[in-house]
């Protein structure tokens, strides 16, 4: 039998069952791989603020290499000692902390809510790490990271990712030459919590000055590059108070 | 019997040469043009693409005789954003690892014109086993010319080729660069992608002159 498939009414009716049956296939698949797809994220996660503290699987000058996911689990309760929440003046220990969503916070706090900030306590050799999460905006999308302090607020390590910068040149901000490049580096200028500049023209390339609040930019990223310079400014700002209570003056 | 006939071998050759997608069909040309700084984001691309429209024309051709024609470009969007979006998931929950890679293009991918343009130039018209060959075809020859690309901006713009330094360390002044060579920087930001598409529609023009419009 053929369709006559001009009509309005068969228009109609084709796009209403497309409409469900494509909805009901999406939905059903969302719903039964979301606990598979949470608990990769979690993973990730702790193996991205290891990753800042230095608990990795890098080797030489290659790619980044995280803890397994089968290992990450122990090893995240073996080296981070504490988890706080800070809420204003209030400071909770929470070992769930890490699962806190940055979007949620930030946009809390445009509702004059006050906002969880979470904050992790590293342990390796007896050094201590502060671990702080950030986010903020690159060139198409969300980008965010950990950056891991010593007492003297000098990064020990980074750990930066991107919902969909641009393949070679904004993504790079993932890349060990990129993130290797902050470790050493001074989130303070004088007293006053700088952060750290993606900058350009520097003239720096080795970065081998590492008092200047800079490092070198990536060529053809600027925009996603200004982003990180101020999610970085940005969120250590927000650990201002409790980075002054733990500093080494 | 062979198993590809006369013609169903040129749906797959064709697009490589004389109809080539990007060059001639002037299809995909803005992902050609945002993501091929990288050989290795070349690659991955165009073996996303394979999948999406081997598969996609496929799916469109089974449904071409009872597709609506006023809104057939909707159905077509749907059917590859619904194909592109279960990859993405399954990925998500079995290979995350390698859904982490491949995010960043899944958007690339559903807004390509190359599959739209294949979907509605092609499958619309013809069988499923045809169809598929017409989608390995074009993204066979869409790949080559993003590998093509990918190779001159990433060997030009940043001296190495799928991540590896092949010109030596610009930094430290080994390899060529002893010699005074410097990274062209201009061959990393897109416009330059624009100019080696152009000079390789220039080369495939200047040998086969039939491809040459009147004006």
């Amino acid at each position: 039998m053929a369709i006559n498939t001009e009509k309005n009414s068969y228009t109609v009716i084709f796009a209403s069952v497309m409409v469900v049956v494509v909805g009901t296939v999406l939905a059903f698949l969302a719903s039964s791989l979301s606990e598979k797809i949470k608990e990769n994220e979690r993973l990730e996660k702790q193996q991205n603020i290891l990753y800042a503290m230095g608990i990795n699987k890098n080797e030489g000058e290659g790619s980044v290499s995280f803890i397994p996911t089968d290992e990450v689990a122990s090893e995240f309760s073996k080296y981070i000692k504490e988890q706080l929440i800070i809420e204003g003046d209030k400071i909770t220990k929470d070992d769930q902390a890490y699962l806190i969503d940055l979007k949620k916070q930030a946009t809390a706090a445009k509702n004059g809510e006050t906002r969880k900030l979470p904050l992790f306590i590293g342990d390796k050799d007896g050094n201590k790490f502060y671990i702080i999460p950030m986010r903020g905006k690159g060139l198409w999308d969300a980008i965010w990271g950990f950056v891991a302090l010593d007492d003297r607020m000098v990064v020990q390590g980074v750990y930066f990712d991107h919902a969909t910068e641009t393949p070679g040149l904004g993504a790079n901000i993932k890349q060990r030459y990129f993130m290797d490049d902050f470790s050493g580096e001074s989130i303070l200028a004088g007293t006053k919590y700088a952060g750290i500049a993606v900058a350009k023209g520097n003239n720096d390339p080795l970065n081998q000055t590492k008092d200047d609040n800079e490092v070198d930019a990536l060529a053809g990223a600027t925009i996603t590059g200004n982003g990180v310079s101020a999610m970085i400014s940005e969120s250590v700002n927000l650990y201002k108070d409790y980075l002054e209570t733990i500093r080494v003056k | 019997m062979a198993l590809l006939t006369k013609k169903d071998a040129s749906l797959i050759l064709d697009p490589l040469a004389d109809n080539n997608p990007i060059t001639i069909q002037v299809l995909g040309i803005c992902s050609a043009l945002a993501i091929t700084a990288e050989l290795k984001a070349s690659v991955v691309m165009a073996i996303s693409v394979l999948f999406v429209l081997g598969i996609g024309n496929v799916v469109i051709s089974l449904m071409r005789n009872i597709i609506p024609s006023k809104i057939r470009i909707i159905v077509q969007l749907i059917v590859v954003a619904t194909l592109v979006i279960i990859v993405d998931q399954v990925l998500k929950a079995f290979a995350y690892e390698l859904s982490k890679t491949l995010s960043v293009f899944v958007g690339l991918i559903i807004t390509n014109c190359i599959i739209m343009g294949r979907f509605e130039a092609f499958a619309l018209a013809n069988g499923p086993w045809q169809s598929f060959l017409d989608g390995i075809g074009n993204s066979l020859g869409y790949g080559i010319i993003l590998i093509i690309v990918g190779f001159f901006r990433e060997l030009l713009g940043s001296g190495t080729l799928y991540g590896f330094p092949v010109l030596g360390n610009p930094i430290s002044k080994t390899g060529l660069y002893a010699t005074g060579y410097e990274n062209n920087g201009f061959m990393i930001i897109p416009p330059a992608a624009l100019i080696v598409v152009g000079i390789v529609i220039w080369i495939q023009r200047s040998r086969n002159t039939a491809l040459i419009e009147d004006n």
